[in-house]
């Protein structure tokens, strides 16, 4: 079963392009990076799971759309809804709102552009998979690359998600001013990551395993990846 | 058993902003047409399915329009045709 290093899996789609990194990321993070695939039902007693960035199936029909319905989402679901953390990242996040895991859905960047470059975010809570130890208004450097980021959301599902404070990172300045300025794709209310209500599943555009190595670029992901560890790890001890 | 075609047209709700809709819109004008407004871009989707009668091919083509090829949170679909082969 599980040692004292927690095993995090990431899926590999067809398509998928940012697997490798997160990979690297885990292992380099102080985890155990253990490859999941699309077409099995296994998740190979993983304690913590990693959708990543990509362009699963072609991006077909909708971004995630087909993915969604990919065998190893089964036990990604079940192993969600036991509580389990999953972190889904661009086209993973893609792919936790057409499965329902999130709320909303994403369209085209308002400017139809893709758009890669660093950027700010300000942290909205601590009570996500990715968040535990950070604190809410404090601001992290990490590159986002995408053409299709604009989260949006029904009325409803808007209301509920900022009633809830599912929102986990918001698009800003350094000193943590979010606005329009900020925005780098339309995203209503300036949303960059949500999460479920109990925490456990957050979806983000920007890509944190693409932060961890200082001599690459900002260092943003990094608490993001020690705090999915230790979530791994209480699951590994609760 | 026969074979039935249907259309599924799949578009952004209204009230969404819709980017390409934008940019086809903005693109219009500079080839003469000044006089277009709301564009809207959306899919196209045309199928076969066997099936005993029209109607079971059609709560079928539906139940594929909700599950897979469209999004409710952001769009809105409807079956344009039912053709008999």
């Amino acid at each position: 079963m599980t040692g004292a290093v927690p095993r995090v899996g990431v899926v590999t789609f067809p398509g998928s392009l940012d697997d490798g990194d997160a990979l690297r990321a885990i292992e380099q993070m102080g985890g155990h990076a253990v490859s999941l695939w699309h077409g099995e039902r296994d998740l190979r007693a993983v304690d913590a799971v990693i959708l990543p960035g990509g362009f699963s199936y072609g991006d077909y029909l909708r971004c995630g759309a087909i993915a969604r319905f990919a065998p190893v989402m089964e036990p990604v679901m079940a192993f969600a809804e036991r509580g389990g953390p999953v972190l889904g990242i661009c086209n993973g996040f893609q792919v936790l709102c057409e499965a329902g895991l999130l709320p909303g859905a994403m369209i085209r960047n308002r400017s139809l552009r893709f758009v890669c470059r660093d950027v700010w975010l300000r942290v909205e809570t601590a009570q996500s998979c990715i968040t535990d130890g950070l604190t809410p208004g404090e601001t992290i450097e990490i590159p986002i690359k995408h053409g299709e980021g604009q989260w949006i959301a029904t009325p409803e599902q808007l209301a509920d998600v900022e009633r809830d404070m599912l929102v986990v990172f918001r698009y800003a300045s350094r000193t943590g001013i979010v606005d329009e300025a900020q925005n780098p794709n339309g995203a209503v209310n300036n949303v960059a990551g949500i999460r479920n209500a109990a925490g456990n599943v957050v979806g983000l555009m920007p890509h944190p395993e693409h932060a961890v190595d200082p001599d690459v670029g900002p260092t943003g992901g990094q608490p993001l990846f020690a705090s999915l560890l230790h979530m791994a790890m209480a699951g590994v001890i609760g | 058993m026969k074979t039935f075609t249907f259309e599924v047209l799949v578009t952004l709700k209204d009230g969404l902003s819709d980017p390409q809709g934008k940019a086809v819109e903005s693109a219009l004008p500079s080839l003469g047409w000044t006089n277009v407004h709301h564009v809207r871009v959306g899919k196209h989707i045309k199928l076969d399915v066997d099936a005993e009668d029209e109607t079971t091919a059609l709560e079928q083509v539906r139940g594929m329009a909700v599950r897979l090829l469209s999004n409710p949170v952001i769009e809105d679909y409807q079956v344009l045709e039912v053709s008999p082969k």
